[in-house]
């Protein structure tokens, strides 16, 4: 009965190495949560794989994280949301070229009973800075991801010094935007969020928009090859011919069809 | 059961033993000859150094001081591989009652047909026929101590050390395994045993060694150790055992 | 969270209703933490039981050491592996990261501990009682241990099955080496944090009375097999 153990688990082993042999061209797509939490890759990805044979592996990181991993080689392509950063990566030169892909834009969502007054109004800055008088929750991913960098800008053109209130009123979680989005459900805070992320979240509870339009909101989606000059081994024809097909007729398209509920999440906006 | 018989009458002998802890002599023996055949039992009370020298003898426990000779050469390996020892309590491996006897018989190397004819000699002597696949756990304790005993036959050995093999039992467990021990003996194994019972050194014993406080006070011809003890030690011992 | 019940019950039909991608998970799940828990006791087993009955300078400090890395924190473990595997790191070439073998690697650094503490604790209880006898039958001390390993073996069932129980339910390790990428390398663990963070608390919560459904099964099954075995093995022998 022993060996039927043994037998069975080197089974389940054999079919493992099966599946590793038998493996299609492939490339690792180093990504932030909000395009796969939304949905967005799950959508667009199958009609990419099925034009070129090329599956797409996709790691769903912070911003942050996926550049760091992209610096290490983990990846062939970065899809992020942090056009410094993103610049930054290819300046030093770990990256070919960066393309704008897509963009959408974020959110201020708060608690519905909403103590610090914003609702309804188009100017972030604003409404930042009441929530800092009001001392309201605040939870913030505090990750370093592009959404977590965004809302550091906005903080910037505050008089409000959030981080010195870390633990208090401002809560860093370190996590996932939607974790972050459970956090502040069962604190009632405020959060900032892509519009995406949100649209597509489960759990929103007691939680609705109370800010959204204004320009400073703007959330710009970017794309680019990792350089082979720095990590040889990066599958370079397979993800340019990704990133050919992000920004062309085929995948901009597929970008400005995905709807959830009725309404469309990402907005193409390639050259 | 003729390959149990071993044809030389071996001779164990001690020579200053001395084993000691705490600075206090648990086993003094200067000089101790067990030869010829037949057997050997140990008697006296409870700390006298019966055990000690029992694993003394076997090898289990190596003295401080002196050695055991084994005809003349001190006890190496090979003399120690014909050695069996059964103990007071019997630990049987966690298998079937055939596999505690195969688990030895492997171990030399004996091809499998010739190890299934061995078991099967080997569970007729114990009285175990049919209890071949039973688990040796579940064994009830005179039964667990032949299948002890007959492990420790099956090394065929030389001399067959017995550490109070039925202290725990019944009488006529007891009986059986007294039988057994008297046809190891009759087939010419050294036996060599420990025991409180006087009645059981009087059926077994062709010589008697009496200790006391780690020492041996008197080793003789049964009869003459049972009937006539010199030592106060040996008459004092005998004495109580025969009032218990 | 009203409706949680109908997500609730719309996620436990999937299950029951065999969906395909949900099995493939679930069937991954069991392939990384099985093949997992098979190698740590090639490994931890002969070492723990090396280490009940082995005595040299520092066994004691070994044995402490190993008892603290049963601890060892899956994120820390995930990381490690992480930079070993990275193309960055020294083992990069093998290019195993983002694969269920990185999955399998990370997963036998937390569970080889376990297994071996607990052979360790087994095997020198057992080593107790059968040293003497041992030692009189001639088999020397480190021969004993296949012996010992043998006669522990039920012992040791459930020193494999609390293994088993940290492998399947981490998330940790698994999440960082593997990736969570879809069809790849995403087992139930990761979806279970991937659909907490999109919300889907209700699924999520489906999803984990599956992984404890699959843990108490695993267990049943090792169980009754390894008390069957016990049966046969003495009718055999």
């Amino acid at each position: 009965m022993i060996r039927n153990i043994v037998q069975a688990t080197l089974i389940a082993v054999g079919l493992t190495a099966t599946e590793a042999s038998a493996e299609a061209p492939f490339i690792v797509v180093q990504s932030t949560t909000s395009t796969q939490n939304s949905g967005l890759l799950d959508y667009i990805l199958p009609g990419f794989e099925a034009e070129t044979g090329i599956d797409v592996r996709v790691v769903a990181v912070g911003t942050g994280q996926a550049i760091r991993n992209a610096i290490n080689g983990d990846g062939d392509v970065l899809l992020v949301h942090s056009k410094p950063a993103e610049e930054k990566f290819v300046a030093d030169g770990w990256g070919v070229q960066r393309f704008d892909v897509m963009y959408n834009d974020f959110v201020l969502v708060g608690p519905k009973s909403d103590p610090a007054q914003v609702k309804g109004g188009t100017d972030i800055v604003a409404a930042l800075t009441a929530v800092a008088e009001a001392e309201a929750p605040f939870a913030s991913r505090g990750d370093d991801s592009g959404t977590h960098k965004a809302e550091m800008r906005l903080w910037d053109a505050t008089a409000a010094e959030p981080t010195a209130a870390s633990g208090t009123w401002y809560r860093e979680t370190g996590s996932g935007m939607g974790a972050t989005l459970n956090v502040a459900n069962g604190m009632g805070a405020y959060v900032l969020t892509d519009r995406a992320t949100w649209q597509s979240f489960g759990n929103k509870d007691n939680l609705e928009v109370l800010v959204e339009g204004d320009p400073r909101l703007f959330n710009q989606y970017g794309v680019i090859l990792v350089n082979a000059e720095k990590h040889p081994h990066v599958r370079a024809a397979a993800g340019q011919r990704f990133i050919d097909w992000l920004i062309g007729p085929h995948g901009q398209e597929a970008i400005a069809s995905y709807k959830l509920d009725g309404q469309q999440l990402f907005f193409p906006n390639a050259d | 059961m003729r390959d149990l018989v071993s044809d030389m009458a071996s001779c164990l002998s001690v020579g200053g033993v001395r084993i000691t802890r705490k600075g206090k002599a648990l086993l003094d023996v200067p000089s101790l000859n067990l030869d010829g055949p037949g057997s050997t039992l140990i008697l006296g009370p409870n700390g006298a150094g019966k055990s000690l020298l029992l694993r003394c003898l076997h090898g289990l426990i190596v003295p401080d001081r002196g050695q055991v000779m084994q005809d003349g050469v001190p006890l190496n390996a090979e003399r120690k591989a014909r050695q069996g020892m059964v103990f007071q309590q019997p630990v049987l491996l966690r298998r079937s009652v055939a596999a505690n006897l195969d688990f030895v018989l492997k171990r030399q190397g004996l091809p499998r047909s010739e190890r299934k004819t061995r078991i099967q000699n080997l569970l007729t002597e114990g009285g175990l026929d049919g209890k071949a696949r039973q688990s040796a756990r579940s064994l009830s304790g005179g039964e667990a101590q032949r299948l002890a005993i007959l492990r420790a036959l099956a090394l065929n050995p030389e001399t067959l050390f017995l550490d109070e093999p039925t202290s725990a039992l019944d009488p006529s467990a007891t009986q059986m395994i007294e039988r057994m021990v008297q046809r190891a003996s009759s087939r010419g194994v050294r036996i060599v045993m420990v025991t409180h019972d006087i009645g059981q050194a009087r059926r077994l014993a062709a010589d008697i060694v009496m200790m006391q406080g780690g020492r041996v006070v008197e080793h003789g011809a049964a009869q003459q150790v049972l009937d006539a003890p010199e030592s106060d030690a040996a008459r004092r011992y005998l004495a109580g055992g025969l009032v218990t | 969270m009203q409706n949680f019940a109908t997500e609730f019950n719309a996620a436990m039909a999937l299950i029951l209703n065999g969906d395909a991608e949900l099995w493939a998970i679930v069937l991954l799940s069991l392939k990384v933490s099985l093949f997992a828990v098979l190698i740590s006791a090639l490994i931890g087993m002969p070492l723990g039981a090396a280490l009940a009955v082995a005595r040299f300078p520092g066994r004691r400090v070994l044995i402490v050491l190993m008892n603290a890395l049963m601890g060892l924190p899956p994120v820390v473990v995930g990381l490690l592996v992480y930079l070993m595997l990275s193309r960055s790191g020294p083992l990069g070439v093998l290019e195993l990261l983002y694969t269920p073998t990185a999955m399998i690697i990370a997963q036998v650094v937390l569970v080889t501990p376990i297994i071996a503490a607990l052979t360790r604790q087994v095997i020198e209880m057992l080593a107790e009682e059968y040293s003497e006898q041992l030692r009189s039958l001639g088999v020397s001390r480190l021969s004993s241990v296949p012996v010992l390993l043998w006669d522990a073996r039920l012992a040791l069932v459930t020193a494999l099955l609390a293994g088993f129980g940290r492998a399947i339910a981490e998330v940790g390790a698994v999440i960082i080496v593997g990736g969570n990428i879809n069809h790849v390398t995403r087992v139930m663990t990761t979806t279970i944090a991937l659909e907490t963070s999109k919300g889907n608390l209700a699924l999520a919560l489906a999803l984990g009375a599956i992984l404890i459904g699959i843990a108490v099964a695993v267990t049943a099954m090792v169980s009754t097999l390894s008390l069957r075995a016990e049966q046969e093995g003495l009718r055999h022998a």
